[in-house]
């Protein structure tokens, strides 16, 4: 296993942002097929995480290769293109442009012909269950349908890599429930998956390997069931331990 | 709908035989401002970056060619391309600066503005293009240079270079250049992480756009047969050039077509009747009005707010 | 905007014991005062544009046209009612207050939200109309108002002062630092900063925002109105010159920093003796171009201008 070259390979990831230090000296692996999931309390730097892979922040040090291939100082198109693609944690879809046309978008990076790529993204659409939506303005899409379109359009720029951003944040338990079963999907034909995520059930059932960091530091990192009964994790979502006791003496 | 636009074409293209003189040059001015809008809309309505230099284009197209005939004796029909050439390379200056360094919307329009401004100050100024007082060509009504005696050839370069604009616009739209400018006009940064180069494909369409201007610049300096640094490179120019597209509708085929139908004859009816008590300029009035209501009311412009109105009523 | 405006006689030293050097410098020492005197004009319209700009984010491309009005205004007061337009400048700012006023409350408030792009092309059609109405109304010929003081000039050892670019000066400067009374030291003015620095911030405070935001845009509409009276005593003005006046505030705004008081204010000097200077060393048709140039390197490389604290 230790052959084999990783997916995803970051080391010593730093940014700061005036006084604050988002991400300090984070180091993680991802393998090929793998769902992980990062998890942490609000403020914790998994998003600026993100926005460091996908090229949205440049990084104050350390490395990230994907597939080897260094992908420090890229444009997010460029690594779009390489095969990392990320959802936004606030949705944005393109909301005047119909959603097949928003999945178009994600379609083109990977086929030119217009033709083709409005193939593929139907394709995709089937795939995420939207395609009933096909002519509408994104703009008139629910949180929901808003939440499948953005994971559409990432899907259809064929990535190695998929970056999902609390996708299922605001979502009932039923829409819920789908987009789990559309995250094994996609990850059944091969794609790997990195989840920002707050809802614990998914997460349990969804993943491999849980990663937790707190104030820009990996605190955790394991199976999903070895970090929930982790007490630094725990200290980390609810303070100190102690303190979850009833009746314990103060400190 | 492609029967309708065919049918209209076939019109335009039969009109001269029943048009007078005068009609003749009202329909030359409802042409090459519509040719003109077209090809702004390229960047300013697909692309969504409002330039408001796009005088420059027009008047370094129509200076290029007009001293390359003069002096060196090039026929304008292959100076124009030399014009919309430096055009366009002064369109890759200002779209790179503009679009490297990051502006956007009201910055972006007032670096266009300054662009076409030190154009102006800079040509007014220099001996080579005549200075303050402009450039002259000779008539000679000699069609190698571009020169006819006969209005109608006039009004069949016009024709010919809107449609033109509007072929180059609707390739536009149907390739992937189109697909990338409207995500770009929704959310760039949502587009870039889909694998949209923004700064590309946004200078692409400012480089065809200002090369499409700059060949109209010959048209404009060879019709005219003067050039006055004050009116080619000015203010009032890019004006005329902006607006009927977004009184018609940017970011459409038509819109620049209906804008230029709708706002030239209002323009010559101004000059026509009230030129002679000097309220020539009555008709911006008008346009400063139009401009008011369509911003407030119908934003996206006439032609889709009459497209919705049309397909509304078909619907029930 | 034309800058010229020679006075009666141009009176040099005597050449002797006056090298090249000698003459340069004190054409030079001319310019720059020409241009910081002239600068309280432009300081006056780019305050009241970035007053604008700052406490709505609304690009006001009519400014230049409102001082068109401003102008005008002053001219009829001067012409139809013999008031001098060192008197009558509070007139033409009360006047153009209540334009913006009614500007604002009709037109303005329904684009507050809307992308820069919107707003742009809706103060362009306004405009549009301010300028072509008194194109229509006052003709386009240029026009000049006498003031009592325009012919007089005072002697600085080599170099003459204009007096009356010395009086618009002042009261312009007065003018500005009767603004910055009124935004730090009342309480409406500071409910105007308030809302400029955090309009949702305001809104939970109680200000009346729009109560806020239609003052502001008045005030800035009266700035306007006040230089342009201002200004008829020093230059000739015409209904044409309003979209150059508004590139024009643009410039300074830009280079002083958007929404910055001190900015505008910094800006304008620094703008007008860049143009006197650039009239002195190029050619005084070439004037703007430094101005513009230095525009283009501002917007490339410190778009948050000289004072800003935001970046586009």
């Amino acid at each position: 296993m230790a052959d084999v070259l990783p997916l995803l390979d970051v080391r010593g990831l730093s940014k700061r942002f005036g006084g604050l230090q988002a991400v300090r000296d984070l180091s993680f692996t991802l393998r090929e097929g793998e769902i992980v999931s990062l998890i942490g309390p609000n403020g914790a730097g998994k998003t600026t995480v993100f926005g460091l892979l996908s090229g949205f922040h440049v990084p104050d040090g350390g490395e990230i290769r994907l597939r080897g291939r260094s992908l420090v100082g890229l444009k997010p198109h460029a690594i779009c293109a390489l095969g990392l693609a990320r959802t936004f944690q606030i949705v944005r879809p393109f909301p005047h442009l119909s959603v097949l046309a928003n999945v178009e978008v994600g379609a083109l990076a990977r086929e030119p012909r217009r033709p083709q790529a409005q193939a593929h993204a139907r394709a995709v659409l089937e795939q995420v269950g939207l395609a009933v939506k096909m002519e509408q303005p994104a703009g008139s899409l629910t949180l929901a349908e808003r939440k499948r379109l953005e994971l559409a359009r990432a899907l259809a720029t064929c990535p190695s890599l998929l970056l999902l951003d609390e996708v299922m944040a605001g979502l009932n338990a039923a829409e819920t429930e789908r987009i789990v079963e559309l995250i094994r999907a996609i990850n059944g034909t091969g794609i790997t998956i990195l989840l920002i995520e707050h809802v614990m059930r998914a997460v349990m059932s969804l993943s491999a390997r849980v990663i937790v960091i707190n104030y820009g530091e990996t605190i955790a990192e394991g199976l999903p069931r070895e970090v929930a009964n982790d007490p630094r994790v725990i200290e980390a979502y609810l303070g100190d331990p102690g303190e979850a006791h009833v009746g314990a003496a103060p400190a | 709908m492609r029967w309708a636009a065919l049918a209209g074409v076939l019109i335009l293209v039969a009109l001269p035989a029943v048009l007078s003189s005068y009609l003749l040059s009202v329909f030359i001015f409802i042409f090459f401002y519509a040719f003109l809008g077209q090809a702004w809309n390229i960047v300013g309505g697909y692309a969504g970056q409002l330039s408001a230099g796009h005088a420059a284009f027009v008047g370094i197209g129509a200076y290029v060619s007009a001293i390359l005939s003069q002096q060196v004796g090039l026929t304008p029909w292959l100076g124009m391309f030399v014009g919309g050439a430096v055009a366009a390379v002064l369109g890759a200056v200002i779209g790179y600066l503009g679009f490297r360094f990051g502006l956007r919307g009201f910055y972006f329009v007032l670096l266009t503005v300054a662009f076409a401004e030190v154009c102006r100050i800079a040509v007014g100024n220099l001996e080579v293009t005549g200075g303050a007082i402009g450039y002259y060509i000779s008539f000679t009504g000699n069609p190698w240079q571009f020169q006819f005696q006969d209005n109608r050839a006039h009004y069949y370069i016009t024709l010919t270079l809107m449609l033109l604009a509007t072929g180059v616009a609707w390739l536009v739209e149907r390739r992937r250049l189109g697909a990338y400018l409207a995500a770009i006009r929704e959310d760039e940064e949502a587009a870039e992480a889909l694998g949209v180069n923004a700064f590309r494909y946004k200078l692409t369409a400012m480089v065809i756009s200002s090369f499409l201007t700059g060949v109209g610049g010959t048209f404009y300096a060879f019709y005219l047969l003067s050039l006055q640094p004050n009116s080619v490179f000015g203010i009032p120019l890019s004006v005329d050039i902006i607006i009927r597209p977004i009184v018609g509708g940017t970011g459409t085929l038509l819109g620049p077509i209906l804008g230029s139908f709708i706002l030239s004859p209002l323009a010559e009816l101004s000059r026509h009747y009230l030129g002679q008590g000097g309220w020539a300029g009555a008709h911006l009035i008008a346009y400063g009005i139009l401009l008011i209501l369509v911003v407030l009311f119908i934003p996206q412009g006439a032609y889709p707010y009459l497209k919705s109105l049309v397909s509304g009523r078909s619907n029930g | 905007m034309a800058q010229g405006g020679r006075p009666p006689e141009v009176r040099l030293p005597p050449a002797q014991g006056l090298g090249e050097g000698g003459r340069l410098s004190i054409l030079v020492a001319q310019g720059l005062i020409s241009g910081l005197l002239f600068g309280g004009v432009y300081s006056l319209m780019a305050v009241g544009l970035t007053l604008i700009f700052g406490v709505m984010r609304v690009v006001n491309f009519a400014h230049g046209d409102m001082m068109v009005w401003g102008m005008y205004l002053a001219w009829l007061l001067a012409t139809r009612v013999g008031v001098d337009p060192y008197v009558g400048f509070v007139v033409c700012a009360a006047a153009l207050f209540v334009l913006g006023l009614a500007v604002q409350r009709g037109l303005v408030n329904r684009i507050i939200d809307a992308p820069h792009e919107m707003q742009i092309l809706l103060m362009l059609g306004v405009a549009l109309v301010l300028e072509n109405v008194a194109l229509l109304v006052f003709g386009p010929e240029p026009q000049r108002v006498r003031s009592a003081i325009s012919t007089s000039a005072v002697w600085l050892g080599p170099l003459f002062i204009d007096v009356a670019r010395l009086v618009t000066f002042a009261v312009a400067i007065v003018l500005s630092l009767l603004l910055s009374f009124f935004l730090f030291r009342t309480d409406l003015g500071r409910s105007i900063r308030a809302a400029a620095d955090n309009p949702y911030g305001a809104l939970v405070i109680g200000t009346d925002v729009r109560r806020v935001y239609a003052i502001a845009f008045a005030v800035g509409a009266a700035c306007v109105g006040a230089a342009g009276a201002l200004v008829t005593p020093i230059v000739p003005f015409q209904p044409t010159t309003g979209l150059q006046l508004s590139v024009t505030s643009f410039n300074i705004v830009i280079i002083g920093g958007m929404g910055s008081l001190p900015g505008a204010f910094v800006g304008g000097l620094l703008v007008s003796v860049a143009e006197s200077l650039g009239a002195v060393f190029l050619a005084p048709s070439m004037k703007e171009l430094v101005s513009f140039s230095l525009l283009i390197v501002v917007l490339l490389f410190r778009p948050a201008g000289l004072f800003g604290r935001r970046a586009p």
